[in-house]
């Protein structure tokens, strides 16, 4: 426990070195959603309404994906990981304070893109906005969770971000933006209801359409935490204390 | 931290008398004055043997010198003693328990070849987060940052430092915890002679408070600092006493004719003279090889220009 926290406030005093990547957390999600809004502003403002909290739930999830996965393998690089292995610090408090020190840059980044997408972009929510966030930040702590998971089969930085291509897009294109999920091929609707974006986007998809929202996001939201809960034991799985 | 040689020479003296023995390896059983017992070890890696059937004894409180060139399995053992290393066969017992054992963890130190920091924090932040996981208080690490000079340098971002500042970093960082067993990876490289002196001195310091040490050096000449000398090649021991007694057994006058002195001795006869005697040399007395007066004192300024030739 003592080594998740001191972890946590270790990977947070890196990133206060380093405010570009702070900025690009807090500020490429924002961009991105005022895009979109820009757009379909003149002639199809219903389409943003449709599609912009799904992509609140995505842009989130890509972004803290590449961060996580990439910092993690330069601790895997530098050397610092073997050494972190001859200190007290547990496998599972490894992860844990990665996955909380950028869980917290996440509730931040979700709460700034949802606010800026609402009252600057106009989104017409029709569920309430403080599930628009919960949703957002599960999305992104998904993605930290993803992206450490990840960077255990990734041996260079180069190869860690091709893994966001390899792992996210294959989702982005089932998870039921594009097409709906139930008019998906067989085989590919089943291959989507495995895929954790897919409920994010049910979720925000909901939250689009129905005032009526809470019990069905919260089905989603559990399976959200479900996978999380899965691909942090996974991650903590990938890592040896004994190398070769 | 900066004395002399001949200030050094006399803490060694002062630690091969009988019964200077770090306490923390007393409960290990039938080796009490061994902080590392290495016996029939074997690593392999990418198929190829690394390390074939070490045995080794490293004694508490003394300064241990691994040396041999690159290539020869130092930093493979090194590994394999802090516990990081996958073993094929054989075992490692640090401090009376298995190498890698949770209970280990706070009372090893170990410093990697290349300077394991974070660069994107300073060098304060970087010492207390090692600190702050094994439990140590904030005093301690003004306390080590005075002992490696980087006072000054404490708030500087450790990725502005220089690679000997860094390396120092690094250094402090396995200091912080205040180990009984430090392994330290070519400590010593690419500093410059002055530097390279009071970090001796410095190790010095510690094997006189108690601290087992176990440094390694691809720089042959470096033998004069330690207590004791382990030479390695092609991942086996060829020889484990003090420099005195390898200068005498192979009638050479410094550490690298000595060295290539056993090399050829092992050539010519594989099963003879160097292989399991000079293990067991090692093994029977490692403390009472002592030195009798001052070390071998090989001029600072002679070693670098071979130091970044090796390199």
């Amino acid at each position: 426990m003592t080594g998740t926290l001191v972890t946590a406030r270790r990977v947070l005093a890196q990133l206060r070195h380093d405010p570009r990547t702070i900025a690009l957390i807090l500020v490429v999600p924002c961009v991105l959603m005022g895009l979109l809004a820009w757009m379909y502003h003149d002639h199809q403002p219903q389409v943003f309404d449709r599609i912009g909290p799904a992509l609140l739930g995505l842009f989130p999830l890509v972004v803290m994906f590449i961060v996580t996965s990439v910092s993690t393998l330069r601790e895997r690089r530098s050397g610092t990981l073997e050494r972190l292995w001859t200190t007290p610090v547990t496998k599972g408090a490894f992860v844990a304070g990665y996955a909380l020190a950028f869980g917290l840059m996440s509730v931040i980044q979700a709460v700034i893109a949802v606010g800026f997408s609402i009252w600057v972009c106009g989104l017409d929510l029709q569920g309430p906005v403080w599930q628009l966030i919960v949703v957002a930040v599960l999305a992104a702590v998904l993605g930290t969770c993803m992206g450490l998971l990840a960077s255990g089969f990734a041996r260079t930085e180069f190869q860690a971000v091709q893994f966001m291509p390899a792992f996210i897009l294959p989702q982005f294109l089932l998870c039921g933006l594009l097409m709906p999920r139930d008019q998906l091929p067989e085989v590919l609707r089943w291959l989507s209801d495995v895929l954790p974006l897919s409920y994010a986007v049910d979720a925000t998809k909901t939250l689009a359409t129905s005032s009526d929202s809470g019990a069905d996001v919260a089905r989603d939201c559990a399976v959200l935490v479900g996978f999380i809960a899965l691909a942090v034991v996974a991650g903590t799985a990938t890592l040896r204390r004994r190398t070769p | 931290m900066t004395s002399n040689i001949t200030g050094a020479g006399s803490t060694a003296t002062r630690r091969t008398a009988p019964g200077v023995v770090a306490t923390g390896a007393a409960d290990a059983t039938g080796a009490a004055d061994a902080a590392v017992v290495v016996d029939g070890l074997c690593v392999e890696r990418g198929g190829r043997p690394v390390l074939g059937h070490l045995d080794l004894r490293i004694p508490a409180g003394m300064v241990t010198g691994l040396l041999g060139p690159s290539g020869a399995g130092k930093s493979t053992l090194m590994r394999a003693i802090v516990g990081v290393q996958a073993v094929r066969s054989g075992t490692v017992t640090v401090l009376g328990a298995p190498a890698g054992s949770a209970a280990l963890r706070r009372r090893v130190g170990y410093v990697t070849q290349a300077p394991s920091v974070y660069e994107d924090l300073t060098v304060e932040q970087n010492l207390r987060y090692f600190a702050r996981l094994a439990g140590v208080g904030r005093g301690r690490v003004e306390e080590v940052l005075a002992q490696v000079d980087l006072k000054s340098e404490q708030a500087a971002l450790s990725g502005h430092l220089s690679g000997g500042q860094l390396s120092r970093v690094s250094l402090a960082c396995a200091l912080v915890t205040d180990p009984d067993l430090l392994v330290l990876d070519e400590p010593t490289v690419g500093l410059d002679p002055v530097l390279r002196r009071s970090l001796w001195a410095l190790f010095d310091e510690l094997a006189a408070s108690g601290t087992t040490l176990l440094v390694s050096s691809h720089v042959i000449d470096e033998a004069a600092r330690c207590d004791e000398l382990v030479l390695m090649r092609d991942g086996a021991v060829l020889a484990h006493e003090g420099l005195d007694s390898l200068l005498a057994r192979t009638g050479t006058t410094d550490a690298e004719a000595a060295f290539l002195a056993l090399i050829d001795d092992a050539g010519i006869d594989d099963a003879g003279e160097a292989g399991p005697d000079a293990g067991s040399a090692g093994q029977q007395t490692p403390g009472s090889v002592g030195r009798p007066g001052p070390r071998h004192g090989v001029p600072p300024l002679a070693r670098s220009r071979q130091d970044g030739e090796q390199r």
